[in-house]
This record gives C-alpha cells, sequence and structure tokens, in this order.
C-alpha cells in the first residue's frame, strides 16, 4: 500500500512539474497584471527549441539546450509584451494568438525532428532512493524562491503593487511598463523551461503537440491556486495526480480512451467552477487584463 | 465655528529667506481654454496658505503642475529661491514636494507598511524596514497609522493619514492637502488640523485645498483666492470672514441662511414607510440592520454618516438595485420589484457614481435622457425608436435645465460633473417622481450648479415629492433638511428634527456615540411617527 502510495505521489510530481512551471510563469506575469493565455504556444516552442540543440549533437551541452528552452519562451513571449503593453492591445485576444503561433510554429519547424533519438538526456537524480528530475527539483525550489521573492523584497512589492492598482505604483517612480514588460519575459521563459522538461527529461524526444494542453491548465491552474506560488506545487501536485490515475485506468478498462484524455479538461471546469463558488476569483490581482493609461481614470 | 486664528501670522517672510515655493506667472493652456493664467503663488515655511476657488478655477490644474503631473507653458516654479523643473510626481517627492490626494492612491489588499515601503529603498523586507520610521512620524505628530493593517480595512480618515506619512517618510516639506476633508467627520476633520498645526510647527509648508470656508479660516494663515484661472486676491485670514472669503471666491455676495422655508406640516401623511429592512453587503457582512423609517410628502429627510455604513446600499435597496428583506410601502402599495419598474412607479434615483451609474460615458446626451424610456412612447413607435421625438425632448430638457452642452449629440464623457449632474436631474425628474432618492447630488460641484440642484429638489417638495437625501456634507443636510437621521454600522439612528441637532451632534453620532450622550439628539427623535 505504501509503495502504491509513493508510486502515486513520484509519478504525480514527475507529470505535475511541466505544469508547476508553466503555472508560476503566468503567475509571475498576473501579478504584474498581465494575462497570458498563451502557455500552451509558449512551452510548445520551448519543447521544441531544447530539442533542437539537445539534438544537434552527440555531446550537445545540455545547459544550452535549457537555455535555448527559456530563451524561446521569452522571445515569443515579447510578441504578447509589445502588443498588450506598448500597444495596449486586448490580452485574451493577444494571448490566444500567441498560444496559436506557438504551437502551430513548434509543429511546422519540428517537422525534421520528429522521430530523432536524444543523444543525453537529463539525467535524473537520486534522491534517498528515489528517482526526480532536476526539473522537479528546480521547480519545487523555484515556487518557494518567487514566493519569498513576491513577498519579502522591494522588486516583488513594486511587481505586486503594478498588478494592483499601477497608478498608484507610478506616482511613485515605479516604471510599470517596464516591470510588466519584464514579468511577461519572464512568465515565458518559465513555460519555455516547462517544455524543455518534456523534450529533454519526461519524454526525451520530440512530437508535434507533445504539450497535449498541460499549457490551458496551467492557465487554469493560477486561478486555482489563487496566484500563490507555493499553493501551485499543491495545485500541480493534483493534476499531475489526476493524469496518472488517467494512465492507470486507461489500459484496463472498457471505457474509450478518449473520456480519459478529456478528464484533465473537464476538470478544469469543475475546478474553475469550485474556485468560484468559494471566491477564489476575488483574489485576482485588482488590475489583471487592463492596460494602464497614465491619467486615465 | 469659531474662528481660531493662530497669531504667529507669517513667519519666515520677516527673516528675508526665500519664500519655501513660489510660483511666478504660471499659465496652462489647454485646447480652448487657459486653466492657469499667469498665477503667482508664495508659501513660507511655516506657513499654512489655502487655495480657494470654485471648481475650474484652475486648482487641480495648479497641484497637478506642483506634483508633476503637467508641465506648465509658460512661468517658473521656484523652491527656496531655485527654479526648479518637475518631470514626474517621483520627481515631484524628491524635491521636498508632497501631494495628499483627495482620493487616496493606494493599493487596497497590501498592508500600510507595504505602501509606504514601494518607491523607498533598501532590497530585502522594505516593509519591516519602514515600519519603525512609520512609527515614529505618527507619534511625532500625532498621525495614528498602524503599519501592519491592511489599507482596504482602513476608513477615508485613515488612508489619508497613510498618504500624508508617506509623504513625510518622502522629506516632504511642501505639503499639498487636495480637499482633505471631504471624507472626514468634523471630529475628524479636528484631529487633521491638530496634525496639520503640529507640521507647521515643525516648520513645513502646506496648502491647503477646501470648498469649506469655515475650516480654511480656521487653519490657514492666509488665502489665495483663483477665479477663471486667475488670482484674483489674497488675504491673511486674520481679519476675513464667510462673506468676504465667498464674495472673492464667486465674485458676487452668496447667502448662508437656511436654504429650506418651511418643511411639510404636521399634518402630511407618509410617503415611503420603510420597516425592519435588512441587506448584506457585498462582502456577505450585513449592510442594513433592521433599518425602519418615514418619510412623508413634501419632506427632506437628510441622512447623515461616513462612507460604508450602509447609506448607499439603503438608497439601492430602495431603488431595487439590491436585496433585502422587510418591508417598504411608497404611498401605501408594496414597493417591490426591479429599478426599471420602481422608476414607473414613482421612484427616481440620482445615484452616488453620477459618471458611471448615472450615464453611459460614451453615449450622447439625448441617449443618456431618453435611458429611462427609450422603449415607451412617446420616443417610440411600437419596436422603433422615434429618434425626432427623442432628440427635441433632449433639446427641451437641455434648455430647462441648463445643461451646458455643444450640442445635443455630443457624448456625456465630455461633460463636467455639474453638467452631468444637471442632466441626471432632467432625466430623473421628467417623470414627476413621489420619491427622489439623491445620494451625493452635489458632491464636487461649484457654488452655481449646487444652487441649481437643491432650488431643484427643493421645488420638487412643494409639489408634494419626498426626497431622501444622503450626503456628506452636514452643511448641505442641514440647510436642505426637514428631519435628519445618521447611519452608523448598517444602523438608522433619528430621524431628529433638524433643529435639534448641530453639526457636532451629528458628528458625534456618525463616529458612533451613542444619541443619548449627545445634547441636542434625543430631544429631535421624539419627533415623528416612532
Amino acid at each position: 500500500m505504501d509503495n502504491v502510495l509513493t508510486e502515486a505521489l513520484m509519478r504525480a510530481l514527475a507529470v505535475g512539474t511541466p505544469l508547476l512551471l508553466a503555472c508560476l510563469g503566468a503567475i509571475l506575469n498576473e501579478r504584474a497584471g498581465v494575462v497570458n493565455l498563451g502557455a500552451e504556444g509558449l512551452m510548445a516552442v520551448g519543447a521544441l527549441a531544447a530539442f533542437a540543440v539537445a539534438a544537434s549533437s552527440p555531446d550537445a551541452n545540455l545547459w544550452l539546450a535549457v537555455g535555448a528552452s527559456m530563451l524561446a519562451g521569452a522571445a515569443l513571449a515579447l510578441l504578447h509584451a509589445a502588443a498588450t503593453i506598448t500597444l495596449r492591445a486586448n490580452q485574451f485576444v493577444s494571448g490566444l494568438a500567441l498560444a496559436l503561433i506557438g504551437t502551430g510554429a513548434a509543429g511546422l519547424l519540428g517537422k525534421r525532428f520528429e522521430g530523432l533519438p536524444l543523444f543525453n538526456k537529463v539525467a535524473d537524480l537520486s534522491l534517498g532512493g528515489f528517482t526526480i528530475s532536476p526539473f522537479t527539483v528546480a521547480a519545487l525550489l523555484l515556487a518557494g524562491a518567487m514566493a519569498f521573492w513576491l513577498g519579502a523584497t522591494r522588486p516583488g512589492l513594486a511587481l505586486r503593487s503594478v498588478g494592483e492598482n499601477p497608478a498608484a505604483a507610478d506616482v511613485l517612480g515605479v516604471n510599470v511598463g517596464l516591470i510588466r514588460v519584464l514579468a511577461v519575459l519572464g512568465g515565458g521563459a518559465l513555460a519555455g523551461l516547462a517544455g524543455a522538461f518534456l523534450s529533454l527529461s519526461y519524454r526525451s524526444s520530440w512530437a508535434d503537440n507533445m504539450t497535449a494542453g498541460q499549457g490551458w491548465i496551467a492557465v487554469a491552474l493560477v486561478i486555482f491556486v489563487g496566484w500563490r506560488p507555493l499553493r501551485a506545487i499543491a495545485g500541480a501536485l493534483f493534476f499531475g495526480f489526476l493524469y496518472y490515475l488517467q494512465f492507470r485506468l486507461q489500459g484496463n478498462s472498457p471505457v474509450p480512451t478518449e473520456v480519459f484524455s478529456a478528464m484533465p479538461f473537464v476538470l478544469v471546469l469543475v475546478v474553475l467552477a469550485l474556485a468560484g463558488v468559494r471566491g477564489q476569483a476575488g483574489n485576482a490581482p485588482a488590475a489583471l487584463g487592463r492596460a494602464y493609461v497614465r491619467g486615465e481614470r | 465655528m469659531t474662528h481660531s486664528s493662530d497669531l504667529s501670522g507669517s513667519p519666515s517672510a520677516a527673516a528675508g529667506a526665500p519664500p519655501a515655493l513660489r510660483l511666478r506667472g504660471i499659465t496652462k493652456r489647454f485646447p480652448g481654454v487657459v486653466a492657469n493664467d499667469a498665477v503667482d503663488l508664495t508659501v513660507h515655511a511655516g506657513e499654512v496658505l489655502a487655495l480657494l476657488g470654485e471648481n475650474g478655477a484652475g486648482k487641480s490644474t495648479l497641484i497637478s503642475i506642483l506634483y508633476g503631473l503637467y508641465q506648465p507653458d509658460d512661468g517658473t516654479v521656484e523652491l527656496d529661491g531655485r527654479a526648479v523643473r518637475i518631470g514626474s510626481p517621483a520627481q515631484a517627492l524628491r524635491l521636498g514636494i508632497g501631494l495628499v490626494p483627495q482620493h487616496p492612491l493606494l493599493v487596497s489588499r497590501h498592508s500600510v507598511a507595504e505602501n509606504l515601503a514601494l518607491g523607498g529603498a533598501g532590497g530585502l523586507f522594505p516593509a519591516r524596514r519602514v515600519a519603525g520610521r512609520v512609527r515614529e512620524l505618527s507619534a511625532r505628530y500625532g498621525l495614528e497609522v498602524n503599519p501592519e493593517s491592511r489599507v482596504s480595512d482602513l476608513s477615508p480618515g485613515e488612508k489619508q493619514r497613510v498618504e500624508i506619512v508617506r509623504a513625510l517618510l518622502g522629506g516632504a516639506r511642501v505639503l499639498i492637502l487636495d480637499e482633505p476633508t471631504s471624507v472626514l467627520t468634523p471630529q475628524e476633520a479636528a484631529g487633521l488640523f491638530h496634525v496639520m498645526r503640529e507640521l507647521k510647527a515643525d516648520g513645513r509648508s502646506l496648502i491647503f485645498i477646501s470648498h469649506k470656508l469655515d475650516e480654511v479660516l480656521a487653519v490657514a494663515d492666509r488665502v489665495t483666492v483663483l477665479r477663471r484661472g486667475k488670482v484674483v486676491g489674497g488675504v491673511p485670514t486674520l481679519g476675513a470672514t464667510r462673506e468676504s472669503l465667498a464674495q472673492l471666491m464667486v465674485g458676487r455676495s452668496v447667502d448662508f441662511t437656511r436654504k429650506r422655508a418651511g418643511g411639510p406640516g404636521a399634518e402630511a401623511g407618509a410617503l415611503l414607510s420603510v420597516s425592519h429592512l435588512s441587506a448584506q453587503g457585498s462582502r456577505g457582512l450585513p449592510a442594513l440592520r433592521g433599518v425602519s423609517f418615514e418619510l412623508r410628502r413634501g419632506e427632506v429627510l437628510g441622512v447623515a454618516g461616513i462612507a460604508g455604513n450602509g447609506q448607499s446600499e439603503l438608497v439601492e435597496v430602495l431603488a431595487g438595485l439590491h436585496a433585502a428583506t422587510g418591508t417598504v410601502t411608497l404611498d401605501g402599495q408594496p414597493l417591490s420589484g426591479d429599478a426599471a419598474g420602481r422608476f414607473r412607479s414613482g421612484v427616481a434615483h440620482i445615484p452616488e457614481d453620477r459618471i458611471h451609474s448615472g450615464t453611459v460615458p460614451s453615449m450622447t446626451v439625448a441617449e443618456n435622457l431618453a435611458l429611462r424610456d427609450f422603449a415607451r412612447p412617446p420616443l417610440a413607435r411600437g419596436l422603433a425608436r422615434d429618434l425626432g421625438a427623442t432628440d427635441e425632448r433632449a433639446r427641451r430638457e437641455v434648455e430647462a435645465y441648463a445643461v451646458a452642452t455643444p450640442d445635443i449629440h455630443t457624448p456625456t464623457r465630455l461633460l463636467s460633473g455639474g453638467n452631468i449632474q444637471k442632466l441626471i436631474l432632467a432625466r430623473e425628474l421628467a417623470g414627476q417622481p413621489k420619491l427622489i432618492l439623491a445620494v451625493h447630488p452635489t458632491y464636487g460641484l461649484d457654488v452655481g450648479a449646487t444652487d441649481q440642484v437643491h432650488r431643484v429638489l427643493l421645488e420638487r417638495t412643494q409639489e408634494g415629492a419626498g426626497v431622501l437625501l444622503v450626503s456628506e456634507d452636514l452643511d448641505e443636510l442641514l440647510s436642505l433638511s426637514d428631519r435628519v437621521a445618521v447611519m452608523v454600522g448598517g444602523s438608522l439612528l433619528g430621524p431628529f428634527a433638524v433643529s435639534g441637532v448641530t453639526r457636532e451632534s451629528l458628528g458625534l453620532l456618525m463616529g458612533g456615540a451613542h444619541p443619548h450622550s449627545v445634547p441636542g439628539a434625543e430631544q429631535g427623535s421624539a419627533g415623528v411617527g416612532a
């Protein structure tokens, strides 16, 4: 029994890692007041960039591959920043466009990597008898670091203030636009990192649509966890566990697999409805989704 | 109101030191209007200067220039004799100019300390670092502020103190207070004046902006009066009177006597009966707790209270915008249903937020005037709107209420607050309502527009309508009402006959004092119906 539970927990942690990374990225830009629905696209380009670097030669530097994924995510997110912060376009529309561009571009550019082997994947760590991906360890540490950074440092305070009341921050000389752009780039980099986990560690291969909707779940997860980095760990574990259940039940059940594949998305709806009932939506940063125009009431 | 002048006069002027702040020939033009026309102004260290003027006189523009939000087209700003350029609010703070805005600009979800730490120095634990200095300033100037409180839990007065502390933390030597008393009870205002005197004694310069002449006389050393963008006078408060200041400000003499002649006789029947009304606020907390009262035909019933004590909910419940338990009858008929149905049965609503609840800013004057009945004859024929009739009626009402608008097809967002309010009055009073719910009907309006709104409301009472007047301006309540009630924590105290209450007694009740301990309040409560 104990073994089954530990096994479930470790699998949930592994499956939940990209969710956690992408969710942390989304928390970063949403706490600064910018919604980015494009996580799915950001993860896809991140996964492809990492794989392309890692598969380029047998002795490719994996750090470089990880860096490439974050750079690719940030580069795509820069489009979102330019559209929503500089040009003040609608954040939801721009985010949706980003998701489509990201998945589409990765699918197109990734054709030649499909089915290729990875020379060396990111090796799992062995911690007290458990094997765990370094990405998972990094994601957990990152959640703690982000909670501390947001809560106890001046840049964190400035970022939160920009997301709550940009006018108040602006009057005190805080550069609202700059902070928002940096937050969106950071969010993009973390979503890219989530993609790198998939192609360098979890799957160790590239396939079109390998993100399989996890970016969308990460976007919903932000609301579920109330924009809190530490709660994101619990939220990612919860959804990771659901995915794990899905894999376990899929093989030996008369129910068609499509039902299981749809399960996370159905659960997102249920969970968001619950979050709404519990008033979780009230935790949203006050200026979330709204472009800041100086002097406008 | 006593005139407690400071006999110290204008301190450092004699010493020959340059004034703390001097404006020379400040001019600011906007398309079609000169907001500031060669404005000269000086404030010395250790002096309180009152800046007086009606709406549109150019006070806000002048403040915005001082705070770095606008650049003047002409003229110079000198601090301690040195010409400075103020490019942004942050720069104004660095130069030592602090602003306590009329509407606090704070992050409501954050703690006081977090708000104050924003824009300061130091990387780690910024809130913890600032807390000590906040306590020190609080003690030194009598500014009660708890650094750990969440801003969303603070009263308007407390938020204002946070803004003052922020300016002081930034090292402000010139402090601008923009209509600071508009959200305070008389007692809280007295507390603020105490703080202002402490700051002054410390050698800081204060610019005090207010419409309330009594306050200006009580706290300021000198008064500079703006009219239509120009300085029309500067006088020491010593020897000035309310009347002389009002005349300077408006350009004609102003009558301060009570506007209400005689209320309805005792024989007037009940128009509105409210009993045991209870309602929840937006956060699920009780906003109304068993409120009962009667409003007679032709009566003006004033409701005083600090914002957030249930006045808004009371009016929204009566207007059909907020659910409640209890019974409400109008003219003997139970009042229920939605807002549109209630309007048809004679309930007019002049809402608190005139821009966003009272009008659709992007729609035209004519459309906004037709919002209540655009779908019914005479403004519609069958399913089609009659645009000709709509425009014709709009022209008539714009004329009748003297709404200053370029055209009836101008979007209302381009209108000033006073004209928007006149437009709302025109629309709401078009249907000969029996009950008029008026919330802060003259907030932010200048003397002329205020006068017109008051006259229109009083006229309607002559025709038998009852007015429920919610206001934060006690002078307005005392000047118009027949009876005044006070709302505290969702309960209604009173109503009291207006002859039995004073500003001070109302202020104490608003602050939560028990009616029996307040002189005057008790006898009045035996007034009507109870």
